[in-house]
């Protein structure tokens, strides 16, 4: 059970956080939130042992038991190591934060509630084996990240990025859901694991690409892959701290987590392994290509974010072909799924440390632009050594955690091309080389992160601040991560065996049936010159060249024309839904009272004549009909003409006259009929409202008595002429299909001796069907009040409102 | 002559729509009167136009030749309702006619300024 609340432990402290920031306002609230991570990470630790030996914890709180719905805690390798990254990471952007935000001006309060929200969201979807709970806390990090990025709410930046984000993830979001729901229906379970145990039958179910073309949509947009990157370089209108924890470290990451959680259930497909390879691998190069494009230091490290969570992806696409090769755990095709949680967690390290460093810069000397800044080598020396050691790392240099992730990669990525399988040939040779010149690219734009930040000409008068060092506090989070980027250069094998394995058995539960059976060594130098290597040395000097030619030919980015981008086209979107929405509701919504009436009686004959049609419902059957008298053909044209007077009048007295005689023919027919009591009424109440009609006539506005005929158009006579046709037709065909007797034979027999009444119609209104009649009464007596409310009240006759006018 | 009656419905309903498509509001409610007629003569109809006894009960008269009379119960506490509607109708035509001085339905839009 233990494991289920502690996903809840943030939320549940992050409850005590208002309270905290108004009490004990004199301390940083910071301090008080950092308890939480450190206690969840050491927590985490202690699990490690398990996971090593392949075992895994299982925690369930039920929650709507009817439907199967529960929150199911899951941890096995995969889980744990995100959850080490969610916990310590976010301990240390804690710490961060408390040096970063102030505790006067800033709103700590609503800072760290959201970011405790996001930890709760972030460990609910890596914990989840509920596939509908996963959904929930899914959405909840959607919901804490637009939050927190709008968190500065009064700019216009942090909303537009805000809502940016919430549009494109929150739409992946529900896509994935479609797709759960697809699993579920196929798998007839909610679990995850369950899932996976039936991988093979639902391989062969018709909805098994649709399911897997959502869920990677989802996974697609949360981790920023193309074209659904657009989001994360808005998103860095963020506070540095948030933008260093969500958009570097865990939240983007969430995608990786999907896709590499149901790869055991995909991988067997050919759609799955060229979608996430390919794709990632596009998203590596495009991020890394137009990293350089960037002139500020966030903007750089989102596009490189982007582009290191493309690489990560085309990684765990490449370890879902293991499931084609024979024998793959024994040949290069093992290094995929290994690199990719590998350089999972070498990103999640470097990468937040590189966004404190730019937070930092930002913080000490007030921009964030690179071409203002420059030579703060000797006035800020420790935030630049942390700096290179996390660009070094990025690019791929010896000695830091990154090579060894580069390496590997490249392994896989070689190791594509002698994949024939689904015929592929030529085109695998297409892999390594565009992951080369995105490797090109990445070590160019690490370089000039952190050398055009901090090498160069120093330019005190473009800085907003007088530059220094950064408070010590500050320093420790990216100094702690930076001594993790070395420490991993220097113990792979131990992170390995500790970490990567349980989760790279997770996710090949194919190849390896426990994480003792993950056989992979790291070496930083194998003992020869391998084919990767020389890529590597390859990448160093054409890289290096370019980085030194970098002002020649950086300009030629500014040829990329704005106008054709994946922003401009969301922001078109946007425009179009919007606009678009309102224009089409203002070709229709005419506020004409005819126009609606034509749509409603339009429809109505559109419906009701298909539906005649369709269904061949129309009978006409000529037996049983009454005898057709001499009076009521009398009566029949008397109210014909009164009908064609009314249509035709001129004056609209006419109109009103005319009214009352079809009134009247109609009491003639009821006469006729045999209808004593409807005679009566109806002769009475046509009467009255032919007075009433005559009142309103009279009280006719002087300038709008101008007599004039009905103006004939032809669209009105077609409806109306429509609607008399379809009349007919369900008049005639219901009289000649009458499939049960009436019921009135009861009424006729029981009258008397039940009722005591001779009057069958009266005794059906006040006898049989009483109800009616009470509330007949209530319609006359509302429409007596209303009558006279509205012409009592008068509140609007008021002088000003003439003015305003 | 239920034939008949239906095409005198029809008529009804074609003259009744035609008016309520029009501009001017005492010729919708004119509109809505013709309506509510043809929908009286329409049960009334269907219920079946035969039987040669008004339905009260009288000696010398066997059950099957009253009218049916659960359509004339229906009908008259229809009359009643469409009556309480038309002049709380007629009475809010009036007192538009008061408040805006125009009886023209185009007149009286909503526009992009007011709603």
């Amino acid at each position: 059970m233990s494991l289920v609340f502690l996903i809840f432990l943030p939320l549940i402290a992050a409850l005590f956080i208002p309270l905290l920031f108004k009490k004990l306002g004199r301390i940083h609230t910071g301090w008080f939130v950092l308890i939480v991570p450190v206690v969840l990470f050491i927590y985490y630790l202690t699990l490690l042992p398990t996971t090593l030996e392949g075992g895994m914890l299982v925690s369930e709180l039920s929650w709507i038991p009817s439907i199967d719905l529960a929150i199911v805690a899951y941890i096995d390798g995969l889980s744990l190591l995100f959850s080490l990254l969610i916990s310590g990471i976010g301990a240390l952007v804690v710490l961060y934060s408390i040096f970063y935000l102030d505790k006067k001006r800033e709103q700590l309060h609503n800072f760290y509630v959201y970011l405790l929200m996001f930890m709760t969201a972030m460990l609910g979807v890596v914990q989840s084996d509920h596939v509908i709970s996963l959904y929930l806390f899914w959405e909840l990090t959607s919901i804490s990240s637009f939050l927190l990025i709008g968190y500065w709410y009064t700019r216009d930046r942090s909303r537009f990025g805000a809502l940016k984000s919430m549009m494109i993830t929150v739409f992946g979001g529900l896509m994935m859901l479609g797709g759960f729901v697809l699993l579920s229906i196929m798998g007839n379970t909610y679990s995850i694991r369950e899932l996976i145990s039936q991988a093979p039958e639902l391989a062969n179910h018709e909805f098994f690409v649709w399911a897997l073309v959502l869920i990677l949509l989802g996974a697609f947009t949360k981790s920023a892959q193309f074209p659904f990157y657009i989001w994360l370089p808005d998103a860095m209108e963020a506070p540095t701290p948030v933008s260093a924890y969500l958009h570097s470290a865990t939240m983007v990451k969430a995608g990786l987590y999907l896709v590499a959680r149901f790869t055991p259930i995909f991988a067997v497909s050919g759609t799955w392994i060229w979608l996430v390879t390919g794709v990632g691998l596009f998203t590596l190069f495009w991020g890394s290509f137009f990293a350089l494009k960037q002139k500020d230091l966030k903007g750089i490290l989102a596009f490189s974010t982007v582009s290191q969570l493309g690489l990560i992806m085309s990684l765990l696409g490449a370890s879902a072909m293991g499931f084609h090769v024979d024998n793959a755990a024994e040949t290069v095709f093992k290094y995929a799924g290994f690199a990719a949680i590998f350089h999972l967690v070498n990103h999640a390290v470097f990468k937040g440390s590189l966004f404190m460093i730019a937070g930092i810069v930002d913080h000490e000397t007030g921009t964030r632009d690179i071409r203002k800044l420059g030579g703060l080598m000797s006035l800020m020396p420790i935030s630049f050594t942390i700096a290179m050691i996390g660009s070094f790392s990025m690019a791929g240099i010896p000695l830091f955690g990154g090579f060894l992730s580069k390496e590997m990669f490249l392994t896989a990525m070689l190791a594509i091309t002698e994949f024939d399988l689904f015929s592929m040939d030529a085109w695998g040779l297409l892999f390594p080389v565009v992951a080369w010149i995105a490797s090109v690219f990445t070590f160019i734009y690490s370089f000039y992160f952190v050398f055009h930040t901090f090498a160069g000409k120093h330019k005190p008068e473009e800085l907003p601040k007088k530059a220094h060092e950064a408070p010590i506090g500050m320093l420790i989070s990216p100094a702690i991560l930076a001594v993790l980027v070395i420490t991993i250069f220097f113990i792979p094998n131990f992170v390995g065996k500790w970490i990567v394995n349980p989760a790279v058995a997770a996710i090949q539960p194919f190849l390896y049936d426990s994480p003792s059976d993950v056989h992979v060594h790291v070496a930083a130098w194998h003992g020869s010159i391998t084919p990767e290597l020389a890529m590597t040395i390859g990448i160093f000097i054409i890289g290096g060249l370019m980085f030194w030619t970098l002002r020649k030919w950086q300009r030629s980015y500014d040829a990329f024309p704005d106008k054709v981008s994946l922003n401009r086209l969301y922001d078109n979107l946007m425009y179009l839904s919007d606009g678009g929405a309102n224009r089409f509701s203002a070709v229709y919504m005419t506020g004409f009272i005819r126009s609606y009436l034509v749509y409603m009686f339009g429809f109505f004959i559109l419906i009701v004549l298909s539906t005649l049609v369709l269904n061949e419902a129309f009978a006409f059957d000529l037996s049983d009909l009454a005898p057709i008298g001499f009076y009521e053909i009398v009566i029949v044209l008397a109210l014909v003409g009164g009908t064609i007077t009314i249509l035709a009048a001129k004056s609209r007295l006419t109109a009103i006259i005319a009214l009352g005689a079809v009134g009247y023919s109609v009491a003639l027919f009821f006469v006729i009929f045999r209808a004593p009591d409807l005679a009566l009424t109806q002769l009475v109440i046509e009467t009255i409202s032919v007075a009433l009609f005559l009142l309103a006539f009279y009280h006719l506005p002087k300038s709008s008595k101008k007599e004039e005929r009905i103006r004939f158009k032809v669209g009105n006579g077609l409806i109306a002429l429509g609607v008399g046709v379809t009349m007919t037709l369900v008049a005639l065909s219901a009289h000649s299909q009458k499939i049960l007797p009436s019921i009135s034979e009861f009424y006729k027999e029981t009258v008397y001796t039940e009722a005591g009444g001779g009057n069958i119609v009266n005794v059906i209104l006040v006898d049989y069907r009483g109800f009616d009649t009470l509330f007949e009464i209530a319609v006359l007596g509302i429409a007596g009040i209303g009558i006279i409310t509205m012409i009592k009240l008068r509140l609007t006759k008021k002088e000003g409102q003439h003015e305003n006018k | 002559m239920e034939i008949i009656m239906s095409f005198v419905i029809g008529f009804l309903f074609m003259a009744a729509v035609y008016l309520m498509l029009s501009k001017s509001l005492i010729r919708i409610i004119i509109g809505t009167g013709l309506l509510s007629h043809g929908a009286h003569l329409l049960i009334l109809t269907m219920g079946g136009l035969g039987g040669t006894a008004p339905p009260v009960v009288a000696d010398g008269v066997s059950v099957s030749d009253y009218v049916d009379p659960l359509p004339q119960a229906l009908i008259l506490t229809a009359i009643v309702i469409s009556f309480a509607v038309t002049s709380f109708f007629l009475v809010l035509a009036y007192r538009a006619y008061q408040e805006l001085g125009t009886d023209n339905m185009n007149l009286m839009r909503g526009t992009e300024d007011n709603d």
